[in-house]
């Protein structure tokens, strides 16, 4: 699935950890490529794998095996000083803004600090910086700069983690969760902040989030996880018009929104996700799958092209029976 | 929501108001909420962050702090008894017996260190006085009600060995276990994936309805809202806005909040990339609340009389949908099927 123009490759990668002597794979053997300028989502239940992905890109921790290839470079053939030098093209946000400030420095500390760990010695200039991205962010510099992340909301909070982020011009930020601990408004705010945020400095998005509709609404594809590996890749309005793997479609027929009133929504998926120190046989989904048959829990299913750009790994998707 | 319904509701609360001092001064939690409850029904309150609808369960129950820090006035009628005046033995009585509560952690409700089983015969036993016996087989039926398999097994584990879906299953058996007639569920699936969220909420409707059992359930989604509520009430700042069936509140708003609440999720029907309507700013701050409506900095149609007077709730002739608006939006006859 390599492309010519992908600004991010994984290949292969493998993220394992040790629980109670027990070595299990949080993410198995996953591939994708994230295209210079897009938004790529990543969606999926709690232990999917998706935020062990985004901190594998960013080598906190480095995988296990495989390759990350961020602008042509292999990440885990890097020194620690070669990849201080990436990390600042490579930055992360986090669902929980206020936790991720430091609450006893001042927000134009906080913001400046990438800057200083750079080796930016003129004050002058990094002020001028700190004052340009808070302004982009959308927080007014000379109220805001004094001030100590508990004088703000939330969302105050997240618009100042992404300042940080932007302030070393990054290329590309994965964003883990960034408006799950949001209120809805704010979160729409947040949402159109990153959408302006990506326009005006060329930003490529890894965004991951448990929220289809948000995840709709921001990405160009979608990519969802299970069980530490893809079940579906494919464009975003099409993987929404045209789910392939029971799994996606199960997830999109058990969202409650406001066209459903009273109404009984599909059938909720049954069961939950099974332990990664124990997985399946075959498909890791065939126990909550209203589908499987015999093949399921004998053959792992191959993450397959079904149509151009979509991707799926089932035996069974659910638009080829339909055809 | 009409005042001359005559027979008494479930639960009625009548000018409730729950405020906190604080060292930098009072906060207007609850401000002058009045709603009404029938049996067997399910009402929505539905709101953001520092809305007040938490804190109104709360006030509900009577569990916020007794040191003096919490003011409270009005009337919380329960089958007719007012709740805020009944002395704390007896509104043991009834915490748990007859109005029950689910919170958003099951964690923070359950005792790590007791077997899930013990956790659910202790109500029995001590609650409605049943032998030992009969106690666990009651709780094995209780546990295979709420869908956790191997019910007798699960009896002997403790919470940590549950995943938090089925902790929160083990949290609805306790508060079933003394057959509530109210049953308050506050954001019960928030800290859960969305699958178990339908699971869970399923559930819910499910022993509501077995039971005829009336529920409150609190959330700041109104997709959730939507789906299983059969009335609903709007908060804001401490307040509600707006109220009446679920039906007729996502067909026809008539605050501006609960439209721009409405638009700002992202709609699963739009392509992407689809601009979202932010709501502008922030809900105002409670220690200083403003004096006219509390929603009018964020309004896109506030007018000048919407910053001096405070809009007080009312509704249309011949309806029982109430706002509180100076402009309220136009009711748009239906368009749609």
């Amino acid at each position: 699935m390599s492309a010519l123009n992908a600004l991010l490759s994984i290949e292969n990668m493998t993220v394992e950890y040790t629980n109670q002597g027990q070595r299990f794979a949080a993410i198995s053997d996953i591939n994708i490529d994230i295209a210079e300028g897009e938004t790529l989502g990543l969606v999926g239940e709690s232990g999917c794998g998706k935020s062990t992905t985004g901190r594998a890109i960013i080598q906190l921790p480095a995988p296990t095996m495989g390759k990350v290839t961020f602008e042509g470079r292999d990440l885990s053939e890097l020194n620690h000083e070669e990849m201080r030098q990436v990390r600042r093209r490579l930055q992360i946000i986090f669902q929980d803004p206020v936790s991720s400030l430091n609450p006893r420095r001042k927000v134009k500390d906080i913001v400046a600090e990438p800057l200083v760990i750079a080796g930016m010695k003129d004050a002058a200039e990094r002020e001028r910086r700190v004052r340009e991205v808070l302004e982009a962010v959308g927080v007014d510099p000379d109220t805001a700069m004094d001030r100590r992340p508990h004088q703000f909301s939330g969302g105050q909070c997240q618009r100042i983690c992404i300042a940080r982020a932007l302030i070393m011009e990054p290329k590309l930020i994965v964003c883990d969760e960034p408006v799950s601990a949001l209120d809805v408004s704010v979160q729409a705010q947040i949402l159109n902040l990153l959408e302006d945020m990506k326009e005006r400095y060329g930003l490529t998005l890894l965004f991951i989030s448990h929220d289809l509709a948000v995840v709709k609404n921001i990405s160009d594809r979608v990519a969802v996880m299970y069980l530490g590996k893809f079940c579906e890749l494919a464009d975003s309005a099409r993987i929404y018009e045209a789910p392939a793997h029971p799994y996606t479609a199960g997830l999109m027929a058990t969202i409650p929104d406001l066209s459903t009133i009273g109404a009984d929504a599909g059938p909720a998926l049954m069961g939950e996700i099974p332990s990664p120190l124990n997985p399946p046989s075959g498909c890791h989904f065939r126990t909550r799958c209203p589908h499987a048959q015999e093949r399921c829990a004998a053959e792992e299913p191959e993450f397959r092209q079904i149509e151009s750009g979509h991707h799926v790994a089932c035996h069974f998707p659910l638009t080829e029976q339909e055809s | 929501m009409d005042s001359k319904t005559s027979a008494s509701p479930l639960l009625e609360v009548v000018d409730l108001y729950t405020h906190f001092d604080t060292p930098r001064g009072v906060a207007h939690a609850v401000d002058g909420v009045s709603f009404r409850l029938e049996r067997g029904r399910t009402l929505g309150i539905v709101g953001e962050s520092g809305s007040g609808k938490s804190v109104l369960s709360r006030t509900i129950i009577d569990i916020l702090a007794k040191d003096g820090s919490v003011l409270n006035q009005g009337e919380v009628r329960f089958e007719g008894r007012d709740l805020m005046a009944l002395p704390e033995k007896d509104m043991r009585e009834i915490r748990g017996r007859e109005i029950a509560m689910v919170f958003q952690d099951p964690m923070s409700s359950l005792n790590p260190v007791k077997k899930i089983g013990k956790q659910i015969t202790e109500v029995l036993v001590k609650r409605l006085g049943m032998p030992g016996a009969e106690a666990k087989r009651r709780a094995v039926e209780l546990i295979e009600s709420v869908g956790i398999p191997d019910a007798a097994q699960q009896l002997d584990r403790f919470p940590m060995h549950l995943s938090g879906g089925m902790r929160q299953r083990v949290a609805i058996a306790i508060a079933l276990a003394g057959e509530p007639k109210l049953l308050i569920a506050d954001e019960p699936t928030t800290a859960l994936d969305v699958t178990i969220q339908a699971q869970i909420l399923d559930l819910l409707r499910r022993q509501q309805v077995e039971r005829n059992m009336a529920v409150i359930l609190i959330t700041h989604d109104l997709g959730i809202v939507a789906q299983y509520t059969d009335d609903v009430v709007v908060m804001y700042a401490g307040q509600i806005v707006e109220s009446c069936s679920t039906e007729e509140l996502i067909r026809r708003p008539r605050m501006p909040y609960t439209e721009a609440l409405m638009n700002s999720a992202p709609n699963l029907a739009d392509p992407p990339h689809t601009r979202l309507d932010a709501i502008p700013g922030m809900p105002p701050n409670l220690l200083r609340v403003p004096q006219g409506c509390r929603f009018a900095d964020r309004c896109p149609y506030a007018a000048e009389k919407c910053s001096t007077e405070m809009p007080a709730l009312a509704h249309d002739e011949d309806s029982s949908h109430i706002y509180a608006c100076w402009y309220p939006l136009e009711v748009k006859e239906a368009v749609s099927a």
